[in-house]
């Protein structure tokens, strides 16, 4: 019961993160509202019993992803044409896209799904028997993952010091 | 509703919040941050099916997407600076020329 209290908790903290990121002004405060969801899910992914993915959630996304991000928009000078106006002229266009979307996922959620729930289960999700898993399965994604991330190091280089860069 | 068709609402909610922001907002950074909230909304939706019915695999895939999504703002960083240094502004308006 409490477990289904934080759950409910978590995604109304999770979705008034998101609708402060639609509303605020300034970038930095849409950041601090996307670390807030972020984080919020990391609660609902430990309520649910997967803390392995919990874990990764706050130090990937909140650790890396958006240090970084905060990073460059202290970098930035933000205070530019997009932050006297915040909406572009697409947004009733937008608008009208995210509820089509939104009413049409929402017609597919409405029947159920015919998979037999396995709920508080953890087992495979406890550290211990996914590192086993992962190292002795999943190495080989493993090793493919460091190759990318050494392409994507590669790739922001050659973006920063390409053609546009030479007079920086 | 049981709990995975909560779940599943709810990162239906965050992805068309996330869409809705790519498509209205007009600060770059903050379009980048709006394309992370959809990749939560997905990734919220794939970690409810692995605790119904997976097992390790499910977590070692949510792994493996984190890491590619850490990837991907590695590269799109750049490359709004790299915008940025050329027009001076982050309004995704000043762009408009790159259009096909």
């Amino acid at each position: 019961m409490t477990e289904t209290l934080w759950l409910y908790a978590f995604s109304a903290a999770a979705v008034a993160g998101a609708l402060v990121m639609l509303i605020a002004r300034h970038p930095m405060r849409v950041a601090v509202a996307l670390i807030g969801t972020m984080l919020s899910l990391a609660g609902i992914y430990a309520v649910l019993g997967v803390h392995v993915i919990a874990v990764f959630q706050v130090l990937i996304y909140v650790g890396a992803v958006m240090v970084f991000m905060v990073f460059v928009i202290m970098m930035l000078d933000t205070r530019d044409t997009s932050f006297v106006a915040r909406y572009s002229h697409l947004l009733l266009p937008g608008l009208l896209v995210a509820a089509l979307l939104a009413a049409a996922l929402g017609a597919v959620l409405a029947h159920r799904i015919g998979v037999a729930p396995r709920w508080g289960a953890g087992g495979d999700f406890r550290l211990q028997p996914f590192s086993v898993a992962f190292l002795r399965d999943y190495w080989l994604q493993f090793e493919l993952t460091s190759v990318l991330l050494v392409i994507a190091v590669v790739a922001a280089i050659a973006v920063i010091k390409g053609r546009g860069g030479r007079d920086g | 509703m049981d709990r995975t068709q909560f779940l599943l609402a709810l990162s239906v909610a965050l992805f068309c919040l996330g869409l809705l922001g790519v498509i209205v907002r007009r600060n770059a950074l903050v379009m980048l941050m709006c394309m992370e909230l959809m990749v939560n909304g997905v990734v919220l939706s794939l970690v409810a099916f692995a605790a119904r019915g997976g097992g390790a695999a499910g977590a070692a895939l949510v792994f493996l997407v984190f890491v590619v999504a850490a990837a991907e703002i590695a590269i799109a960083i750049p490359i709004v600076l790299l915008l940025v240094r050329q027009r001076r502004t982050l309004d995704i308006g000043a762009y408009a020329d790159l259009r096909g």
